[in-house]
């Protein structure tokens, strides 16, 4: 299990049968990020379509995957549909574990299976089982059947599988792990899709000889105790990330009715503490991880007129809730659940998908659509023509839903109002904090507000230095990409510093790497980079719509000088890195 | 901070046979498997979560919540009775002691468990919980505590 050569099982979904391949760059890489990189320059095609079927979908783990607490993390990497280019998309569950304790680095997928499928691997098993009968099924009912169809290792395996979205090839599907946690962002559920495979379940059935004897044991300990009996991860796990929502609210950060406001009164009723009061049902965690910040909440439906009731869980988190509630006006804890619970069930990634019905509403409030396109009426704040709208986008009822899926801006290409389509890079994440968070996730590896910490900058800088901010983009960026090639959760990140991922990786025997943090760090940055460029990527193919720089913060109107400066000087910055390496 | 390891030894030493693991909490239970984590890291040395004396299961699919898949002490233990080498001998309080040195690997205390609670990996070697209450502090939800075998009322898992 502790090797430094990279041990990958690579299948062929075409003939269903794999091969395992033995890889080096442990030291160059470490895993993760890194490794699903250098299995993109390995197998990737970056002048093919996304959809061909010799791209690779590559799902990888880190070296400290399952042997800390908060290492549970995987990473999707693929070709995506959303903007052409190399990406990478996170998720927790199961998914890592099950991975580690089959023995496999990561998994890549080749090929175009002949029939929709489900893929079933473990240590010592790989099969590829005919699913037509779940295509068009949702992703809920896809894992009850799923269940049925693999039996044996509950508790102990993952499903990852996509909803009708994925099979759609929609820009803004997800994969969903482990009913809860997801490949949300930049299509992983289409490209997952387009190797024809439904679902795959990871059984974690093997074990391994520990690392290190007493001081690995102790080490672990420490850790447990840091996230367990400290305030460091408190805040995930009370209120969790939903805690965003009074506090962004508050200082004018927190984007409402498709970005035309940044505060709103509404609020009262969708803070984070309204949701555990209301809804909260229970927590729940990922293997490996004892914060447990997954928040599950509760709605009910009555059924009949007489007491006939029927109920649903749905996970929240300060995303989605952003996405499905302030972005559209629905400010009922128990509608936003609602329709979260659509695109849960449709494969849809939530904030993708409430950020482009945001865009629909206000396209309809200026007569650029309507009813005609849209099947339903679009008015803030109706959460039942959203729950509506949200299956019609996730299934492409018709034309317009259907190119809607592949992005809100290529739909506003047709039917116009592109200046408030809320798209950095892909559709906005909920900080509306600022000049350098508009920048950053525009040009930011991933478009995600996680890639850097620019929304934290925002909040507490009220300069306009663009060379200082752009500084600290660039600064910050390595030391995530390694903690995403460990791969640990990024909440964790005040725990995870560098000095004590040194001590982990020394303590586990993975001492070349545990030497060379720095220096890895900065080869992974560099090497993802790379791989985006050979894919596309150009600075220039991203523009900032009209609507961020309308935007008013606790800093005041949004200065167009500086966030084009910004946006000039980190692209600068990033083709400097691509062009260096 | 220094392990625990040590105080953890000696409390197995002193109260050994007198207490016995149970999961009274699991209702709180949030999936984490560090308890699963910690016995195979602690007492049999190794990084998994079959190889332990209690592993999680969901019970059909995440949202239906968890339970703890662990020995409830039975006595006299049915998986001691068949194992032909003395491997397993009965606890006193309930359960089984364990010499793994004289396991032949022939799985007979895996068939013998009425609630499933013994592994068996792929080598043959089989993992059951020794009540030596290792995992309860690894429990972030407080699901886990070690109880006197005497005032056990109710068996709840």
């Amino acid at each position: 299990m502790i090797r430094e050569e990279f041990r990958i099982l690579l299948i062929d979904t075409t003939v269903g049968k794999g091969k395992v391949v033995h890889l080096d760059g442990r030291n160059e890489v470490a895993g993760g990020s890194g490794l699903a990189a250098l299995l993109y320059v390995k197998y990737g095609q970056p002048n093919l379509p996304w959809n061909d079927p010799a791209q690779p979908l590559i799902f990888a783990i880190g070296p400290l995957t399952g042997l800390f607490p908060l290492m549970s993390k995987m990473v999707c990497s693929f070709k995506s549909n959303y903007h052409g280019e190399y990406t990478e998309s996170h998720a927790g569950g199961r998914a890592a574990l099950s991975l580690r304790f089959s023995d496999y680095d990561a998994l890549v997928l080749v090929g175009r299976a002949k029939k929709l499928s489900c893929l079933s691997i473990g240590a010592n098993h790989l099969q590829l089982k005919d699913a037509t009968f779940l295509r068009g099924m949702d992703a809920e009912s896809s894992g009850k059947l799923i269940r049925r169809m693999f039996k044996g290792g509950s508790g102990h395996r993952s499903i990852m599988r996509i909803g009708p979205s994925g099979e759609l090839g929609s820009a803004m599907a997800c994969v969903n792990v482990d009913t809860y946690r997801h490949f949300g962002r930049m299509g992983g559920g289409a490209a997952m899709g387009a190797k024809n495979i439904k679902a795959i379940v990871i059984h974690g059935d093997s074990d391994f000889t520990l690392p290190g004897g007493k001081e690995y044991s102790c080490l672990y300990e420490e850790i447990y105790k840091k996230v367990t009996s400290t305030d460091m991860m408190r805040k995930y796990h009370n209120l969790g990330t939903a805690a965003n929502l009074q506090g962004l609210n508050d200082i004018d950060s927190l984007p409402w009715r498709n970005l035309q406001q940044t505060s709103d009164p509404g609020i009262a009723t969708i803070t984070g503490k309204s949701f555990a009061d209301e809804t909260l049902l229970r927590n729940g965690a990922c293997s490996g991880c004892p914060v447990g910040c997954i928040h599950i909440g509760f709605i009910r439906e009555k059924m009949a007129a007489d007491n006939r009731y029927h109920y649903h869980q749905v996970a929240y988190d300060y995303e989605p809730i952003f996405a499905a509630g302030t972005m559209l006006g629905v400010t009922n804890s128990f509608d936003v659940l609602r329709i979260l619970e659509v695109m849960e069930k449709v494969g849809l990634d939530a904030m993708s998908g409430g950020v482009a019905l945001g865009w629909a509403t206000e396209a309809t409030e200026q007569g650029l659509i309507s009813e005609k396109e849209t099947l339903v009426p679009l008015v803030f704040g109706d959460a039942a023509a959203y729950q509506q709208a949200a299956r019609h986008l996730g299934r492409g009822s018709n034309d317009f839903y259907r190119l809607l899926g592949q992005g809100t801006l290529k739909a506003a290409a047709v039917y116009g109002g592109g200046e408030f389509g809320c798209v950095l890079g892909q559709e906005m994440a909920g900080y509306a904090t600022g000049e350098l968070f508009f920048a950053a996730q525009t040009l930011g590896f991933r478009h995600s507000h996680l890639d850097t910490g620019a929304y934290s900058y925002d909040q507490k800088n009220n300069d306009r230095d663009v060379t200082r901010a752009v500084d600290f983009l660039i600064t910050d960026e390595p030391g995530r990409a390694f903690l995403t090639s460990m791969v640990g959760c990024l909440f964790a990140r005040s725990v995870y510093t560098e000095e004590q991922l040194a001590e982990c990786l020394q303590t586990v025997g993975f001492d070349t790497l545990s030497g060379s943090i720095g220096k890895v760090a900065e080869h992974i940055r560099t090497l993802r980079w790379q791989v985006r460029a050979q894919t596309g990527f150009d600075p220039d193919n991203f523009s900032i719509p009209k609507r961020f720089y309308q935007v008013k913060t606790w800093k005041g109107q949004i200065d167009k000088t500086y966030l084009d400066n910004l946006k000039k000087e980190y692209g600068r910055r990033i083709e400097a890195i691509i062009g260096a390496g | 901070m220094a392990c625990s390891a040590k105080e953890l030894v000696s409390l197995r030493r002193t109260k050994k046979n007198m207490k016995q693991l149970t999961t009274p909490r699991m209702d709180q239970c949030i999936g984490c498997q560090s308890c699963s984590l910690a016995c195979a890291r602690l007492v049999h040395k190794r990084i998994s979560w079959n190889t332990a004396g209690i592993r999680i299961q969901s019970s059909g699919g995440v949202s239906t919540g968890f339970v703890a898949n662990r020995c409830l002490a039975c006595d006299p233990p049915p998986c001691a009775e068949v194992c032909p080498t003395g491997a397993f001998t009965k606890r006193p309080g309930g359960g089984v002691l364990v010499k793994k040195s004289l396991c032949i690997q022939c799985g007979k205390c895996v068939a013998a468990c009425p609630v499933d609670a013994i592994y068996q990996d792929r080598m043959g070697d089989v993992y059951v919980c020794i009540h030596c209450g290792r995992c309860v502090p690894f429990c972030p939800q407080n699901c886990l505590e070690m109880v006197e075998s005497s005032s056990i009322e109710e068996v709840v898992v």
